[in-house]
């Protein structure tokens, strides 16, 4: 049995691949995952904006109050070097590099084109294998055509990609009026790959105390339907590699997204939820569906369902949707 | 040969605290102002593994008081180390029984001292001999330095003397004015150390150390034989030890190329008249003979340098032969005396040694108390008082004494200010960050270009919205002029609201410049300025350059920090430096010091300098005064006189200018004068919304500064009421038909909105809005001034109405303490007003020192106040150590009276009413009513004792008081209760005696500026801490539990207010001593202090403040009872809410992984045994017996 594939480039042992997440926050989190399996690791999002927020909140509180008041010019001790990101996520990369044999992605959130080159050229520096552009955005201004919030998004890509020497992967969001298309730019900004698709924290209201606290949702396994779909769609037609990301819990589902098209498939609710070590469950039922259904590689799986390669290509349209529909009505009980 | 010198610009602290870190091995330390910062950078120098002079980090320790680093470096000194300290007044004070030893034992070692005022009829921070002079007879050597370089050189005198000597020496330099003035200086060189502590004295040093190696005994107990001749077998070595100094400081100038001597003359060689004078003082005389002589004057100055030992043949020798009149001046005062120490000093080293025909006459005069400013004209007065033929003696000078007539008159307008210096004053705020911004700039000047500079800041008392006043003075010549700027080129005004209430312009030099942040555009600034200002810049033709510094801060993502743009403007029309190099020096300056603060926070400042100068621009000034605006008085004409007159000018900051008549003769202040000082600091205030409210009264409980109030009234009493003045039904039925009404005092707020946070009513309909919500003070500050008025004529709610154990009704009681000086959102001051309520009309608080006695008791206004029968908080503060005890005297002085009372009255009862004396005797005072009943029965008696003509009579008379209940509070913060002063709280635990402490926790000294005490928790970075606290805080609850006799409750207002209050009317209605520890948000946690009350929550939440009430009065079952929830809430959840622990992660993430895990455990482990004692079955319960 042939699990090994490619990814950006890289030889990876396995095509389960760990997605951004907190697993990868620390390096005994990155050794585990290896140890477990998997392919490769996507390390968790750097979000500039985070970092310039708590840079800000830390100068504040350093500050604050201070040459003021006599008896007290300051209320902290002036340490002489902060261990904050990005410093630690670079550090961490190196940690990771020096410690484990399976390649490192780094993950980026931006903010203008400038600043993602200058953070994406430190991560390669610090030793990435590659990237993972995270377009984690969402853009709330009624004036604001889509237009241009495509064309940002696909400058920041042609930007890093110019820059930096690594292969480069641009995490999306479905929301695009037309995402063949879109995955089609990216692909000419200069993607080597696609991941399918970026979950965005969604917000929820505490009944409680009346307050809106936005909160991730795990991913079920129903999720997988939309990247399933999309990477069906795009499989042949898109020079870059497509890989699937939310809705893995199972080695079945794995093996559906490879049949769709994906280069790798990528892990994190299913092991937030069960542990790391989950992953080898989800790799022995991948073999296990394999061996029973005589596939000798991955290889030989991929795209085997995708639209081009699927007995019926409108499966995957719209079409087919109403269809559903009306066949789900018929059998409903009355 | 004398290498040319690496120069830095750093403050007097600094410049010492280099030294003595390289020189030393053991360094243990309290932290006390002016002198903390030099233990503060010893601490992180050696945090950060920072070598001394020979490769090994010194070990640095912090004590539980002053006392204890003085036992901890005698026991250092006696083991062997190289030790030294570094401390201040009260500091000094508790260190002297130790430093009899160690000088009695004849060990070398340095104390380092920032010379501070001493508390007497009140505390002060500021500089002068007054702590050391306490110290002069402990037999340290007394070595003096007058400036920043000096200060550096002489840590290093000292301590090679001391080695040499075996004498233990005092360098001290003027606090503040030496040890936060920031000068360039050339820096010592480990070869100059090197080249001037010999190792071999070091070895000395050890092989006298104790060793059971080589044993012996030291500190023996000697008998009356003995004693007498073994004190005086130190003779020689103080004999020798001059010659050692002088020996040293030759060694040191051929070293370094910069000479010093013991008596050091400077001036005319054929001076007539002399002043002898140690210190910063010095300097200033130094530069006035040069000044006087200059213009044909022949006068002098005899700086000394080494006061102890006293030499006084060298002392008489340095002075010319040509001397007719010698002015000794003392920075302290020894009321009774003969006259100061030095002065006497020296008439006796005259008398002894002089050689002079004819003798000449000395007089002495005392300066510079507590930072009094000591000026250029004050020395000339000094100067021209020693021409009279009878000088005054015993004078003072820099004050008006129009009491004892003691003060020399001078001419203020007397100046020798060099025209090469550029001097510049800048007026800011405290939270804009004009001081840090001042000290890059002298930095930048003193660092990048061959000129010198200095910088000297003046701060306010009031921790919130205070005013900083920087001066800074630049130029090709060393700068040594260690007093204000009273000629400045430059004024620069980064306030607006300064501008119609202090004369900024007074200091301006005629053509010099005007800086003012304004918000108003350049054509139209002019007509916003007073008309004195106009004028001023008028009459002395100003140049006037504006800019809207917080716009631009605004636009350059700096939020409210206009310091950078200041600075900018500063560099950019002063001609300090060519423009274009000065802005590359500031961005140079900003990269370097913001760099590791992260990428966003250089960025955001390197915007600010590029929209600086596209923003500052030039007035074209009229020709007329067009204003009509006037001064704002300080205080309201209403005001009482002493109010007006007296704290109006200290408001005004013309304090200096009060005779010594103004002021009381034993420290006792009016109370309640806080509410004349309208501070208008919120740039936002809270507004009622009466449809919305609830009426729960959690605003005016969280409410830091009182501000914030409640009452119902008749519609009787509404009549006249503004129109726009709010009501609403009161909703309790006990207050039904009564209108209720919260209001806003708008001056008074500090706008931290803490109130509309709490506040738990929301508009059903957007639920953004509350019963209370932000708006701008300005739009506000009519309506709510006219209605604040208003609403305090309003009659307070009778006290006996009230229930006091429901927060809605209970805050309608009045705050007697208001609007205090303490931080915006302060965490402290909830709990003090809410004692003020509760009990305040028959209180008396001791009040340990630290902020709770600055906000309490700083001039020139204070919080504590009284109702409308005059009744209020009786306040004190003794010291920091010894709060618990000067409490239980307190209250055993009532003790003691009421029994005196009691049996007064008894033998008096013939002659009185038998059903008054019954009442007054049997008196259930459990209640305000009670209270109430009891007072008019006082009143009663006291009427009838006026009558009566009897000795028992007269003598219970002003007694009589005291029969009505009292209560004693006793107030301070962890530092206090959990370091310096837990002895003494322990043996009040222990008294048994009926006092009320209060431990305002805040888990650090916040006063001195967040070092660790024993109440920090694990894992916290505070100063001393830099790494986190390694160890668990200190169980203080559960040290006071064991006695059994002690109430003990643990309190978060914002994590539970009702149980607050709850263990507030315990404690007071308990027999005995009771302790609450109360959490105290701070501004030392860097926290978001709007929202601190989601912090309390979360503490509680997550188990690290376990709430509990421990009540030895329950009868029969088990006192403890646990009133929080058993934890749920991950605790790195709240460590991450608050920056000292999240910094941890920042700058140690493996410690802070390994501490937060043990934090956690801690957690754990004191639910467990708290929960475990809580259902201990006790007594009857559960059949336990």
């Amino acid at each position: 049995m042939n699990l090994s594939t490619t990814y950006l480039g890289l030889p990876l042992r396995s095509p389960l691949v760990a997605s951004a997440s907190p697993l990868s926050e620390k390096l005994a989190g990155i050794k585990r995952l290896e140890d477990a399996g998997a392919g490769a690791v996507v390390l968790y999002s750097l979000f500039e904006e985070q970092i310039r927020l708590e840079q800000t909140a830390l100068e504040f509180h350093l500050t604050r109050g201070t040459e003021s008041y006599a008896e007290a010019l300051s209320y902290f001790p002036s340490p002489r070097e902060y261990h904050a990101d990005p410093v630690g996520y670079l550090k961490l990369i190196q940690e990771a590099k020096a410690s484990v044999d399976i390649p490192i992605i780094a993950s980026l959130n931006g903010t203008t084109p400038g600043r993602w080159v200058k953070f994406a050229a430190q991560m390669v520096e610090a030793g990435a294998d590659a990237l993972e552009l995270n377009l984690y955005a969402i853009p709330t201004d009624p004036d604001l055509p889509g237009s241009e919030v495509e064309a940002r998004d696909l400058e920041i890509v042609r930007a890093v990609c110019a820059a930096v020497q690594v292969p480069v992967a641009v995490k999306l969001s479905p929301f695009f009026s037309n995402m063949a298309n879109m995955a089609k730019q990216f692909d000419g900004a200069g993607a080597r790959a696609l991941v399918l698709f970026n979950r965005f924290y969604q917000p929820d209201i505490d009944l409680e105390h009346l307050e809106v606290r936005p909160n991730v949702l795990l991913s079920t396994p129903q999720s997988l339907r939309l990247p399933l779909r999309w990477i069906a769609i795009l499989f042949g037609r898109v020079r870059a590699e497509l890989a699937a990301t939310g809705g893995v819990h199972h080695g079945t589902d794995a093996v559906k997204l490879l049949l769709a098209g994906a280069q790798v498939t990528m892990m994190a609710s299913a092991l937030l939820k069960n542990g790391i070590d989950y992953l080898r469950v989800v790799e022995r039922e991948l073999v296990e569906w394999m061996d029973q259904n005589e596939y000798e590689s991955v290889a030989q799986m991929r795209g085997a369902l995708s639209q081009i390669n699927c007995p019926d290509p409108t499966a995957f349209e719209r079409a087919q949707y109403m269809k559903a529909l009306t066949y789900y009505r018929t059998e409903a009980p009355l | 040969m004398i290498r040319e010198p690496e120069y830095m610009t750093l403050d007097g602290n600094e410049a010492v605290a280099r030294v003595a870190y390289k020189l030393n091995e053991v360094i243990a330390i309290y932290p006390i102002t002016p002198s903390s910062l030099m233990g503060e950078l010893a601490d992180e120098w050696a945090a950060a593994g920072k070598p001394n002079l020979w490769g090994s980090a010194p070990l640095v320790v912090e004590m539980q008081s002053e006392g204890g680093a003085a036992g901890a470096v005698h026991g250092a000194l006696q083991t062997g180390a190289l030790t030294t300290t570094f401390t201040a007044s009260q500091g000094l004070l508790l260190m002297i029984p130790n430093m009899y030893k160690i000088a009695g034992e004849l060990t070398s070692a340095v104390f380092h001292v920032a010379a501070r005022a001493l508390a007497a009829q009140g505390l002060s921070i500021f500089g002068d001999h007054s702590d050391v002079m306490a110290a002069r007879s402990t037999g340290f050597a007394l070595m003096a330095s007058g400036s920043v370089q000096e200060a550096h050189d002489f840590a290093l005198i000292a301590q090679a003397a001391a080695l040499r000597a075996r004498i233990p020496f005092i360098h001290f330099f003027d606090g503040f004015r030496t040890s936060h003035e920031i000068n360039k200086i050339a820096l010592l060189t480990d070869d100059d150390l090197r080249a001037l502590i010999d190792d071999d004295l070091i070895a000395d040093h050890r092989a006298r150390a104790l060793s059971p190696e080589n044993p012996f005994i030291r500190g023996t107990a000697q008998n009356p034989d003995v004693y007498f001749q073994a004190r005086e077998t130190v003779n020689p070595f103080y004999a020798a030890c001059p010659e050692v100094v002088e020996q040293v400081m030759r060694q040191f100038a051929a070293q370094t190329g910069r000479a010093y001597q013991l008596y050091e003359y400077h001036g005319a060689p054929d001076a007539e008249r002399v002043i002898v004078i140690m210190g910063s003082g010095a300097e200033t005389v130094h530069d006035t003979v040069d000044h006087l002589n200059a213009n044909g004057e022949r006068v002098g100055v005899l700086k000394v340098r080494l006061y102890r030992p006293f030499d006084g043949a060298r002392f008489a020798a340095a002075l010319p032969k040509s001397v007719r009149a010698v002015a000794v001046l003392d920075r302290c005062k020894e009321p009774g005396s003969a006259g100061e120490p030095m002065y006497l000093d020296a008439v006796t080293a005259l008398v002894e040694f002089g050689q002079f025909d004819p003798m000449p006459r000395v007089v002495g005069g005392r300066y510079g108390l507590a930072s009094k400013e000591f000026t250029p004209a004050m020395v000339k007065a000094v100067f021209d008082n020693l021409t009279q033929a009878q000088p005054k003696n015993h004078f003072t000078v820099g004050i008006h004494d129009d009491v004892s007539a003691t003060s020399l008159d001078y001419d203020p307008a007397f100046s020798i200010e060099s025209p090469d210096t550029v001097r510049a004053i800048f007026y800011g705020l405290g939270a804009d960050g004009t001081v840090g911004a001042n000290k890059n700039a002298i930095k930048i000047i003193g660092e990048n270009t061959p000129n010198y500079a200095q910088g000297y800041f003046v701060y306010d008392s009031k921790k919130s919205g205070s005013m900083t006043v920087s001066h800074l003075r630049f130029g090709a010549q060393p700068i040594r002029a260690p007093y204000l700027i009273t000629a400045a080129n430059f004024v620069a005004c980064h306030q607006p609201t300064f501008l119609n209430r202090f004369d900024m312009l007074k200091e301006a030099l005629p053509n010099g410049i005007f800086l003012l942040n304004t918000p108003h555009p350049p054509d139209k600034v002019w007509e916003t300025l007073p008309r004195p200002v106009q004028a001023a810049i008028i009459d002395k033709k100003l140049r006037l350059f504006v800019i809207n510094a917080i716009q631009v801060a605004k636009d350059s993502g700096m939020g409210g920090h206009i310091n950078t743009i200041m600075q900018v403007c500063f560099f950019a029309i002063s001609g300090v430096l060519p423009r274009d190099q000065a802005i590359a020096a500031i961005k140079a300056a900003l990269e370097k010091t913001y760099a590791r603060k992260g990428e966003a926070v250089v960025a955001a400042n390197l915007a600010a300098v590029d929209n600086t100068l596209a923003h500052l621009h030039e007035v074209s000034v009229p020709d007329r005064v067009t204003s009509t605006l006037e001064w704002i008085p300080p205080v309201p004409a209403s005001a009482p006189p002493f109010v007006r007159d007296v704290l109006g000018m200290m408001i005004a900051r013309r304090g200096d200018d009060l005779p010594v008549s103004a002021l009381p003769v034993d420290g006792t202040y009016p109370s309640g004068t806080t509410q004349y000082e309208k501070r208008n600091l919120a740039q936002e205030i809270p507004v009622w919304d009466e449809n919305i409210c609830i009426q729960c009264g959690k605003c005016a409980f969280v409410c830091p500064h009182a501000v914030i109030r409640i009452k119902v009234a008749d519609a009787a009493a509404l009549e006249g009421a503004p129109a726009g003045f709010k009501t609403a039904p009161a909703r309790d039925t006990e207050f039904k038909g009564m209108a209720y009404t919260i209001q806003v005092s708008p001056e008074d707020c500090t706008g931290c909105g803490i109130c509309v946070d709490v506040c738990p009513a929301k508009n059903k309909s957007a639920l953004n809005y509350k019963a209370l919500n932000m708006r701008p003070q300005a739009e506000r500050l009519e309506q709510d001034r006219a209605n604040w008025d208003f609403f305090l004529k309003l009659p307070e709610v009778d006290r006996r109405r009230i229930k006091v154990s429901s927060i809605r009704q209970q805050q309608m009681q009045q705050p007697l303490f208001e609007f205090s000086g303490a931080c915006a959102g302060c965490g402290e001051t909830p709990y003090i007003k809410l004692i003020t309520q509760l009990f305040g009309d028959r209180a008396v608080i001791a009040n340990a020192t630290g902020c709770s006695s600055i906000y309490g008791g700083n001039l020139p206004t204070t919080p504590y106040t009284y109702n409308h029968e005059g009744r209020g908080p009786a306040w004190s503060n003794s010291l920091f150590e010894d709060n618990a005890e000067f409490g239980l005297g307190m209250r055993i002085a009532l003790d003691q009276q009421i029994d005196q009372a009691r049996e007064l009255l008894g033998r008096l009862a013939p002659a009185l009413d038998p059903e008054l004396v019954t009442g007054i005797l049997n008196a259930d005072q459990h209640d305000e009513a009670g209270i109430y009943a009891q007072r008019e029965r006082v009143a009663a008696l006291k009427a009838r004792l006026a009558q009566l003509e009897s000795d028992d009579a007269r003598r219970l008379l002003p007694l009589a008081d005291v029969l009505i209940k009292r209560d004693v509070w006793i107030i301070g913060g962890d530092g206090w209760a959990y370091d310096i002063g837990f002895g003494g709280l322990d043996h009040v635990f222990a008294s048994g005696r009926n006092v009320n402490i209060v431990v305002l926790d805040t888990e650090v000294y916040s006063n001195t500026g967040g070092q660790m005490s024993k109440s920090t928790p694990r894992a916290a970075v505070a100063k001393f801490a830099a790494g986190g606290k390694p160890a668990a805080k200190k169980d203080l609850g559960m040290i006071a539990m064991s006695y059994g006799s002690v109430y003990v409750a643990r309190v978060a207002f914002g994590a539970k207010d009702e149980q607050t209050l709850r263990a507030f009317l315990e404690a007071e209605a308990y027999d005995g001593p009771s302790l609450i520890i109360a959490y105290s948000h701070c501004i030392a946690h860097g926290i978001n202090m709007g929202t601190a009350l989601k912090n309390h929550k979360a503490a509680v939440d997550s188990g690290q403040w376990i709430l509990y009430r421990y009540n030895p009065a329950a009868q029969g079952t088990n006192p403890l009872t646990l009133d929080s929830h058993p934890p749920k809430l991950p605790l790195k959840d709240y460590l991450n809410m608050e920056n000292r622990f999240k910094m941890l992660e920042l700058t140690q993430p493996e410690n802070a992984a390994a501490l937060f895990e043990e934090a956690q455990k801690d957690v754990q482990a004191r639910w467990a045994l708290y929960e475990y004692l809580a259902s201990r079955p006790y007594g009857h319960e559960n059949g336990a017996s």
